[in-house]
């Protein structure tokens, strides 16, 4: 096995993931950025999207993660976000039926900040579909 | 005198109440070990949390750009006290404990002529105090363990702080709620939200350029911080909650226990008291019998 490094995903309510990993690539909200072992010190943003954990060169798991931020060291890669969930655990009718629960719920909401907090949800679940509608 | 029936009925009472507050202290038993979970559960995201804040708020500290969660606004002359209590009682001294310590706090501040502004996370908390300072109380939150005490909920109350603090409503929130040491004692804690006091560690003139020498920011390290600290405060918001949840499992079951320990004896004292009165009233009735045979 190649050099690895620690990687940990963290959500609010708990640790999903501890492991060793060849390389990550996270999504960066300025693009996705690949950790390999002895990256430079380095924090950034994390925008809704898939995070993808490669042994031997190729991607062994797949995570959607809905936004967050990673810090990386050179020995460590820690992502916390909001929400994740393995990629083939998305399941297409319940996003959609949350879609049209949130749209439902903008259109109702009265002023922009009732709306907001809808209508980031509704891009999580959004970006949920594109990962769903994206061949591997 | 309580008649025959009388005691009959009461201690009939008394153990459906024992019956009642067992099965509550064994409900509260297995509700613990869950809330105790989810709050170990919840550890490692803040304790990252903190490692990440601590590098970038360390650059931050003492210069005048830095942002209003992390500095505060400069003045402490508003305050926003977030009472986190249950929603029910019959859990001992809990909510008693955390509105006594909320009242102290309110007093205090008043006296010292400052403003007090008050958030309720609970329904006990709400009703303490909205007698005494019912004009203070701006905002309040109810049922927020239903059906599950999940980040969600404490995202919720969050924003709302945040919008208050934007909004120039207040300059520092604390807020009162139960640290849970055991299922036996929990502590009652006043933690700084904002400005956020994370990280008196290191002096800001020697963490500053060591911490800025080593990350590199993508994007820039005011954005990050921008989305970090609203987050964090959630994040301190939900342990608390996640803290005093189980707090409160573990005052119920103790309450309840000691209920039904109670109850179990004020069983054992009725019942030597029924058997006594029907006793005499055996005897009674004998020396009436008695008596009467020998009038005649």
């Amino acid at each position: 096995m190649a050099d690895t490094f620690e990687f940990e995903l963290v959500s609010p309510e708990r640790l999903l993931l501890s492991e060793r990993a060849e390389m990550v690539v996270v999504p960066g909200t300025e693009g996705n950025f690949g950790v390999l072992p002895g990256h430079s010190p380095f924090a950034s943003t994390v925008r809704a999207d898939v995070i993808e954990v490669y042994e031997n060169n190729k991607v062994k798991q797949r995570i959607f993660v809905g936004g967050g931020f990673a810090e990386v060291t050179p020995e460590r890669l820690t992502v916390l976000a909001d929400e994740a969930v393995p990629v083939e655990k998305l399941d297409r009718a319940a996003i959609e039926a949350s879609i049209r629960q949130l749209e439902q719920d903008i259109g109702d909401a009265d002023s922009e900040t009732e709306r907001a907090p809808f209508e980031a949800r509704l891009a999580v679940e959004q970006a949920k579909l594109a990962v769903l509608g994206r061949p591997n | 005198m309580p008649s025959l029936k009388d005691l009959r009925l009461r201690i009939r009472s008394v153990r459906s109440t024992q019956k009642i507050t067992s099965a509550m202290k064994m409900v509260a038993g297995a509700k613990l070990r869950r809330a105790q979970e989810a709050a170990e559960a919840a550890r490692p995201y803040a304790e990252r949390m903190e490692r990440m804040l601590g590098s970038l708020g360390a650059s931050f500290a003492g210069r005048p750009d830095a942002p209003g969660l992390l500095a505060g606004t400069g003045k402490a002359d508003t305050h926003l006290v977030i009472l986190a209590t249950a929603d029910r009682g019959l859990c001992g001294s809990f909510n008693a404990s955390l509105v006594r310590e909320a009242r102290h706090m309110i007093r205090d501040l008043l006296a010292e002529g400052k403003k007090v502004k008050i958030l309720c996370v609970g329904r006990k908390g709400r009703d303490a105090l909205r007698r005494q300072y019912g004009s203070m109380i701006i905002d309040s939150f109810t049922e927020v363990d239903r059906p599950r005490l999940g980040f969600p909920a404490a995202n919720k109350i969050a924003q709302r702080v945040s919008e208050l603090f934007a909004a120039g409503e207040f300059d520092v929130a604390t807020i009162i709620y139960n640290r849970f040491k055991s299922a036996l004692s929990q502590i009652v804690t006043r933690q700084q939200l904002i400005p956020f006091g994370g990280e008196p560690a290191a002096t800001p003139a020697e963490a500053a350029p060591a911490a800025r020498a080593i990350y590199e920011y993508e994007p820039s390290e005011e954005d990050i911080l921008d989305v970090l600290l609203p987050r964090n405060l959630a994040i301190q918001v939900f342990r608390a909650l996640l803290e005093n949840n189980a707090s409160e499992q573990g005052a119920r079951m103790t309450a309840m226990e000691n209920a039904t320990r109670n109850a179990g004896d004020m069983i054992g004292k009725l019942t030597t008291r029924y058997n006594r009165t029907r006793q005499a009233q055996i005897t009674k009735e004998l020396i009436e019998i008695i008596s009467g045979a020998e009038a005649v």
